[in-house]
């Protein structure tokens, strides 16, 4: 059996051992519902408090304001829908990029079809919305602007706190779909004039199944789900109490290690950048060169296709992803390389590594070294290879 | 998600290559669809395939069914080449999730391609044999419509 290299970690991460260990209680022994009256409910009711409040800090924000989901697409749906209807009185304009996530992009879409009119702004090549262009989209009617804290697939980081300012000057709500960013970067919501932010829990070593959407005091933000009292009546149901308490376990292991794992992920994620591409010819970084990230590399190889690439990977025992047609469904390859600039071609010879804490520099030695020879054999079957190297 | 076959083929594929002066070569499909084949064939004065090699981009099943597209021409009659259809491939593989049914369709249509260029060559006109469209993605069925 050979060792597992796992370099997917923007799709999922392992539930860290202290974090299942933390949770296992609230299935087994305090199962009670934090609604119920008697003194077992009262320790599950504890939990959810102390999770909100673990949250709230890490952002800088107070408890009241986080509001449990079942994930990150929830958070953003919730996020737009209900903010587009809460102050369409005032306009019915919203501002987005076109390299966000499907869960904004497809929202958008929706949004569109009920009446909506929405701005998907450009990136540059490097995959950072041009604020020149957001200033200049911006009109008298416009009630949000929602633009991700850091690229799903690229790893760029965008100018937060800048659009952050904008939006408040001008009076505009401002959504961050923060689900890669949160636990890998600092965020303080406050600072960066953030009136909602989505995260989900499985992306930083926390359970599946598990979000929340903050959303800043005094919002007027319709309910998502009417029933029960739970999150302040605006996502009612009853709490999935070991998913909370996992994510607040995640987050505060996250935060607490954060310098250290960071910077030695950037470490590892550069050494790996340099090595690939100074290694295999053909070859180009995509998203931005530091302003990315700290786990996330991503490669175009020229002339072969991402689907390939994974399978012969998967038999070394690598895990990662690509942004090519054949691994999304669809003919087309990543919205997200095409809005950088990429020709069709290259956007489907893409493949994202994502680290995490126990990647060793040996890892991605092996990784580099079966790169070499995989993405070698697939340009020998190429005939976009053999076209290229006729015309040289 | 793929059978043995196709695995076995996509690892171990048969005819990679080129053939230098062939009598035909096919190359159908689009980069920006993701997927590009290309077909040489060999083929004798009584209208034999001596040979057959393939270049592909593309996924897995891409490569699978050119490898096994080769395989099922060589040796056959220009005629016999013909018959070889996509439903033949898949067959011979065991099999293809349904997303990737264009690849067959793709290996078929480059074998026709190929054959087309040999039969323009010569000179000659091959019974039931139509010029190749240029895109195999044509006519494909639209998404289901979400409200």
């Amino acid at each position: 059996m050979k060792k597992l290299i796992y370099l997917d970690n923007a799709a999922t991460t392992k539930t860290a051992p202290q974090v299942v260990e933390a949770m296992i209680p609230y299935f087994t022994e305090h199962f009670g519902n934090p609604s119920s009256v008697y003194s077992l409910a009262a320790e599950s009711r504890k939990a959810v408090t102390e999770a909100r409040e673990t949250i709230a800090k890490a952002l800088g924000a107070a408890t009241e304001e986080i509001y449990f989901t079942a994930g990150g697409s929830e958070a953003d749906n919730w996020a737009l829908k209900a903010a587009a209807e809460s102050y369409s009185s005032k306009g019915k304009h919203i501002i987005t990029t076109k390299i966000e996530h499907h869960a904004i992009l497809h929202t958008c879409e929706w949004l569109e079809k009920k009446g909506f009119e929405v701005t998907y702004l450009n990136v540059d090549e490097n995959g950072v919305v041009k604020l020149e262009e957001l200033r200049r989209a911006v009109r008298p009617d416009t009630i949000l602007i929602s633009v991700m804290y850091a690229n799903n697939e690229i790893g760029t980081l965008q100018p937060i706190r800048e659009i952050g300012e904008l939006a408040r000057e001008r009076g505009i709500l401002f959504h961050t779909d923060a689900v890669q960013a949160f636990g890998h970067v600092p965020i303080q919501v406050e600072e960066l004039h953030i009136d909602m932010l989505s995260a989900s829990g499985h992306k930083l070593n926390g359970p599946k199944g598990i979000g929340f959407l903050y959303i800043r005091k005094g919002l007027k933000l319709r309910s998502l789900i009417h029933g029960g009292a739970q999150e302040r009546k605006r996502r009612a149901g009853t709490e999935n109490v070991p998913g909370i308490v996992g994510f607040g376990k995640a987050v505060e292991r996250a935060f607490a290690s954060m310098e250290e794992r960071t910077s030695q992920e950037r470490e590892l994620r550069d050494y790996l950048i340099d090595r690939v591409l100074k290694e295999i010819p053909y070859t180009r970084l995509n998203g931005h060169r530091t302003s990315r990230l700290p786990n996330n590399a991503n490669f175009s190889f020229q002339f072969i296709e991402g689907e390939s690439l994974l399978i012969m990977l998967d038999m070394e025992g690598i895990c990662g992803s690509s942004g090519s047609a054949c691994t999304s469904g669809s003919l087309d390859p990543s919205h997200v390389l095409l809005a950088v600039g990429l020709p069709h071609e290259i956007a489907h010879g893409s493949l994202r590594l994502t680290l995490n804490e126990e990647i060793t520099r040996e890892d991605l030695d092996f990784v580099v070294e079966q790169l070499k020879r995989i993405v070698e054999h697939l340009r020998s079957m190429s005939p976009l290879y053999e076209d290229f190297m006729r015309r040289r | 998600m793929y059978s043995e076959k196709v695995m076995d083929h996509f690892q171990n594929p048969r005819n990679v290559g080129e053939i230098e002066n062939a009598s035909g070569v096919g190359t159908v499909g689009n980069a920006k669809c993701g997927d590009i084949m290309r077909i040489y064939l060999d083929i004798d004065e009584v209208g034999v395939i001596r040979d057959c090699k393939f270049k592909t981009f593309g996924c897995g099943a891409a490569v699978a069914t050119s490898s096994m597209a080769t395989e099922l021409v060589k040796g056959k009659t220009v005629q016999e080449a013909l018959k070889v259809t996509n439903k033949a491939v898949m067959e011979a593989l065991d099999g293809l999730p349904p997303v990737k049914v264009h690849c067959s369709l793709l290996a078929e249509e480059a074998i026709h391609a190929a054959l087309w260029d040999y039969a323009e060559k010569n000179g000659i006109r091959i019974e039931g044999l139509e010029k190749p469209k240029s895109d195999i993605h044509e006519g494909e069925e639209e998404e289901e419509e979400e409200y």
